[in-house]
Formats: C-alpha cells, sequence, structure tokens
C-alpha cells in the first residue's frame, strides 16, 4: 500500500448531476420499491437464503448472456426465473432447505465463473456481475425497472392478503382455502423480478443488503406489514441516494458505500432495540 | 375446575362422520376402517401414540389429505368443502415468529387473508376481531407484536384468530405441548367457555388427557391402525389406556370427584410392555357399543 488516496472531491456536486447519475437515482427509486416491498415477504416466509441463492443461481446466465452476446439482465433474470419456479414448485419447506439451496448457490457461482472464462468481455463484466455497477445503467434498463415495478405492484393490489397469510400461517391459510402452492410460485417469480433489478446496482454478492437488510431493519421499528415495507424502501432509497452522493464525494465504489449504509441502519436499530428492551 | 355435562345431541347431528376412511402414504396404510360418527357439540380429543396419524386425522378432515377409501364429512359436507366454517389452530403457534406484526393483525387475517383484491378493513371487522381476542382472554395484548408474547399467549392469539370466523367447529392441534401449567389452565378454560356458550364443537389432538379430562365429552383413539370414537367413560378404562399408550395405565379418582390418568408407579421390572394380546385388542375395538365398559378405579393393571 504505497499511495491510499481517499480525498475529499469537492466537484461532487457537478459529479452528480452527470448523466449517469440521472439513471443511477431513478434505478435507486425502482430498486427500493421492490425491495421495500418483497424483503418484508422474504423475511416472513423465512426465504432469506433463498432469495440471496437466487442472485447466485442468475449469475452463470449473466455471464452466459454476455458469452452470447445478450443482455446481462435478460441471462441474468432467466437463470433466477428458472431457478425461482424450481424452488417454488418444491414448496416453501424446500427453500428453508439450507443445505440444498447452499450447494446450488455454490455450484452455480462456480459455472458463472466458468462461463465468464470463456471470453475476454464476459470475463471484464464479472466484476460488475458479482459487485455491482449502478453508475452504468442504461436508459433501457431503467424502462425494464419501471414496468417491472408496475407489474409488482399491480399483482400485490390483487395478492397482498393472501400472499400475507401464507406467508406468515401456511397452514392455517392453506385449511382456510388460499392457494399456498401458487402464492409460492409467485413469490419467488417476483424474488427472481427484484434480484434481477438489484443486481446491477450492487452485484449478486450485495444483494442481500439491499433487498433483505433494510426489510429486518423495518421490521425493527414499524408494527405493521404495510407500514415496514414503505420504512423498508425508504431506508433501501436513502442507503443508494446516499451511497451514490458518498461516492462521487470520495474515492469509494457506490456498492461499497450503499452496503455499509444499509448496515449500520440496521446495525443501530438492533442496538437501539435491543437496549430497550433491557 | 368447570365440569360442563356432555351435551345431549341427537343421534341424527353429527358434525363429523367417518365412513370406511382410509389413508396411505405410498404404500403405507396410516390408518383404516376408519367408521364413526361425532356428534355436534361434543368436545372430543383425538388420542394415540406419535406416529399413529392424529395430525394426519386433522387434515384428512380439513380435506388437505386425500383418503384412498371411503368417506369422511363435516359439518354435512364432504371434507374440505366446509373450511370457511371451520377453525383451526395448527402447532406451528410454538414456531419463531420473523415477522412483526401485532395480535391484532394476526387475528384480522383470520377474517381478510382469504380475499384477493384491495380491501380496506372495515370496523366491524376490527370489531369481530377484538371481540375474539376478548373471548380468547388476549385483548389486552392486542397491540403487541407476537414476538413479544409468549407461548400461551400466542397460542390464544390463534385460538382467537381462529374464533374471528364464527365456526361451528373448531380444531386445535396439542393446544397444551410446551405451555405451562397456568396457560393449559387458560386454554382449556376459553374451550370450555366455547363449547358452552357459543354451541362450538372442539376436536382437539393430545397427548396428555388429564388438562382435558373435565371437558371431554369423548374421544377418536388411533389403535393398531384403526380410529375408533368412544363416550369418555368408555375411553377411561385402564386397559383401553393401557394399550392406547402401550405402557401401564391406571385412572385414578380422587376424593373430590376429579379423574386422572397416570402410568402405573409400581410397574414390576419384568413386566412385558407389550400388551397387546390381538383377541383381546379386537374385543376393545368392536364391541364398546353391547359392551360398556366401566371405569375400575381400584384395578392396578392387569397382571
Amino acid at each position: 500500500m504505497s499511495h491510499v488516496n481517499f480525498t475529499f472531491d469537492p466537484q461532487w456536486w457537478t459529479t452528480l448531476h452527470a448523466p449517469f447519475m440521472g439513471n443511477a437515482f431513478l434505478a435507486g427509486i425502482c430498486i427500493a420499491v421492490a425491495s421495500g416491498v418483497m424483503g418484508y415477504f422474504t423475511i416472513a416466509r423465512h426465504s432469506t437464503f433463498a432469495a440471496h441463492a437466487l442472485a447466485h443461481i442468475g449469475l452463470p446466465g449473466a455471464t452466459g448472456a454476455v458469452l452470447l452476446g445478450l443482455p446481462v439482465s435478460m441471462g441474468l433474470g432467466i437463470f433466477a426465473l428458472g431457478g425461482a419456479l424450481t424452488i417454488g414448485a418444491l414448496g416453501k419447506r424446500a427453500s428453508q432447505r439450507e443445505i440444498a439451496t447452499g450447494t446450488v448457490l455454490a455450484f452455480a457461482t462456480g459455472l458463472g465463473l466458468f462461463f465468464a472464462r470463456l471470453s475476454t468481455s464476459a470475463t471484464q463484466q464479472m466484476q460488475s456481475i458479482l459487485f455491482g455497477s449502478i453508475l452504468t445503467i442504461t436508459n433501457g434498463q431503467i424502462v425494464g425497472f419501471v414496468v417491472f415495478d408496475a407489474v409488482l405492484i399491480l399483482l400485490l393490489a390483487v395478492i397482498y392478503r393472501p400472499l400475507l397469510f401464507s406467508s406468515l400461517d401456511e397452514q392455517v391459510a392453506q385449511a382456510k382455502g388460499v392457494p399456498i402452492a401458487l402464492m409460492n410460485v409467485a413469490f419467488m417469480a417476483v424474488m427472481a423480478g427484484v434480484v434481477t433489478i438489484a443486481v446491477p446496482a450492487v452485484g449478486t454478492l450485495l444483494v442481500f443488503a439491499l433487498v433483505i437488510t433494510p426489510a429486518a431493519t423495518a421490521n425493527i421499528i414499524a408494527p405493521s406489514p404495510f407500514r415496514s415495507m414503505l420504512i423498508a424502501s425508504c431506508l433501501c432509497l436513502v442507503s443508494i441516494w446516499g451511497g451514490l452522493a458518498i461516492s462521487a464525494m470520495f474515492p469509494a465504489p457506490p456498492s461499497f458505500i450503499i452496503v455499509t449504509i444499509s448496515t449500520l441502519f440496521w446495525a443501530v436499530a438492533k442496538a437501539v432495540n435491543g437496549l430497550r428492551q433491557r | 375446575m368447570h365440569t360442563s355435562p356432555p351435551r345431549p345431541a341427537k343421534p341424527q347431528d353429527n358434525a363429523i362422520i367417518f365412513d370406511d376412511a382410509r389413508v396411505t402414504r405410498g404404500d403405507r396404510v396410516i390408518w383404516r376402517n376408519g367408521s364413526f360418527s361425532i356428534p355436534t357439540g361434543s368436545v372430543t380429543a383425538i388420542v394415540g401414540t406419535n406416529g399413529a396419524g392424529k395430525t394426519t386425522m386433522m387434515n384428512v378432515e380439513l380435506g388437505l389429505i386425500p383418503l384412498s377409501a371411503g368417506s369422511v364429512t363435516v359439518l354435512g359436507s364432504p371434507a374440505g368443502s366446509a373450511n370457511a366454517r371451520i377453525g383451526y389452530v395448527p402447532q406451528s403457534y410454538t414456531s419463531e415468529v420473523d415477522a412483526n406484526i401485532t395480535s391484532e393483525q394476526s387475528v384480522l387475517l383470520g377474517l381478510t387473508g382469504m380475499r384477493f383484491g384491495i380491501h380496506p378493513v372495515t370496523r366491524a371487522q376490527r370489531d369481530k376481531a377484538r371481540r375474539a381476542m376478548e373471548f380468547a382472554g388476549i385483548a389486552d395484548r392486542a397491540r403487541y407484536r407476537l414476538s413479544q408474547l409468549s407461548g400461551g399467549q400466542r397460542q390464544r392469539v390463534a385460538i382467537a384468530q381462529a374464533l374471528v370466523s364464527d365456526p361451528k367447529l373448531l380444531m386445535l392441534d396439542e393446544p397444551l405441548a410446551n405451555l405451562d401449567l397456568a396457560s393449559q389452565r387458560a386454554t382449556v378454560h376459553v374451550l370450555a367457555r366455547l363449547n358452552r356458550e357459543l354451541g362450538t364443537t372442539i376436536q382437539v389432538v393430545a397427548h396428555d388427557l388429564n388438562m382435558l379430562l373435565p371437558i371431554l365429552t369423548g374421544a377418536v383413539y388411533l389403535l393398531d391402525g384403526h380410529p375408533h370414537y368412544a363416550a369418555m367413560d368408555e375411553v377411561l378404562d385402564a386397559d383401553l389406556l393401557t394399550h392406547l399408550y402401550g405402557t401401564q395405565v391406571q385412572v385414578v379418582t380422587t376424593p373430590q370427584g376429579d379423574i386422572f390418568v397416570t402410568p402405573s408407579p409400581d410397574e414390576p421390572q419384568d413386566a412385558t410392555q407389550d400388551v397387546h394380546d390381538p383377541t383381546e385388542v379386537a374385543q376393545f375395538h368392536h364391541h364398546h357399543g353391547d359392551r360398556p365398559r366401566r371405569v375400575d378405579h381400584d384395578e392396578e393393571g392387569r397382571q
């Protein structure tokens, strides 16, 4: 370590007005809406590890897409959706099978590396897939994000209560006639979409901190599902926008700052809650 | 404690009717030849050893597990089609709660959780939830999160959630397991009131009968792969219970009139644990109608 440059950049305000920053801020809104809402269900369903694994299952899709000259998001989305439908079809309990999930996760990551090594362009993209590159999000991606959010909100308007009931109380919901298998598949499919739009921001490795952590923090703060989702979306948005601003001021990757802010919120909420309960 | 007398049921007025019902999982028969009727307004325990198929029986009654033969009628309809009039409390209330919802929201889901589309919670629904929580004795914890409640309190929230839709039949899977004595009493008290004041038919999967004895009117016992139903005075038979539990059991009545089922304290070392004798067991199964078995309180086993 001969020289670590960690100086404040006085031009940061100008940097924030660059065109690529506009897309990054818009992406932040889309990701925050999707993550905040679905993070709650993921925690309620005890499926956080499965959700995390979806990002890794998407990795070979992403590097494979580069290999074939297709958009990264497309490959990622297709693989994540395939993984999601498989896990979903196996039932909610399957998503709790940590060993099977972890094994598939590791294999998928290895496969992703293999695809990446098959071409130089994929090798170059590997880092941005693993750790995200929110500053390179294109207009086309933004359109895709907005469409996804719109579909997500429409879908949730229809299935909100049965999904909530089956997430919190699956046995009772089933006895009451909620189609729990359908809810499970719907949840996993939507999660694949959330992962697909969150990975460009922070990458497959850090997606947990963006999708799950704000929801976990919100669960500590808010005593109702709906408020929890709102707060989680806000926390997620502050993390992303704060990450963009701070990474414009200091030479640090946005993904790192985003994940750091999200983790700090969670740690503070945990600590305050712990102190209050004593 | 409360001793509600068994309410007389009209013979045609049965909440649950099994007709030669059989359940298989893969190649294995869980139980078969299930033919009995449980009267409306009764409080019934489902008893049997671990793995005898007690929870399976509830799932059959809810239509969640298909029969491989025979039929089960619940509240006048084939199993599974009357579930809107059934309250179900699974054993899962004991598991970890990661979600942040409050007791009240959990109870409300019992009313609203099945509905697709946007339906804001109405005042009438809130009042209903409030009444169900009052009945279950948990109204003072309405604004608490489930994660802040004890196992017994969470269980009463689950009962309130089942009650909120005014069920005619309430089914509870091991409602007393993992509860301390006070919580067990509180739960039994709620069930007794429910049966007495609202006439709800109640069915309970139970390991330990003692807490429930004051309110039970009968029991479904799963023995040797067959389910049977019998009124309580027939079930409280040391011989039958000994077969049922697979260990020496005696039935004791205290001078106050309380009845207890208890393992024999003085079981000899060389006693054979398995006291099944096929011909005897066959008699237990098929003849309790014409051979009423009286409780013999002095019986010390059958050595």
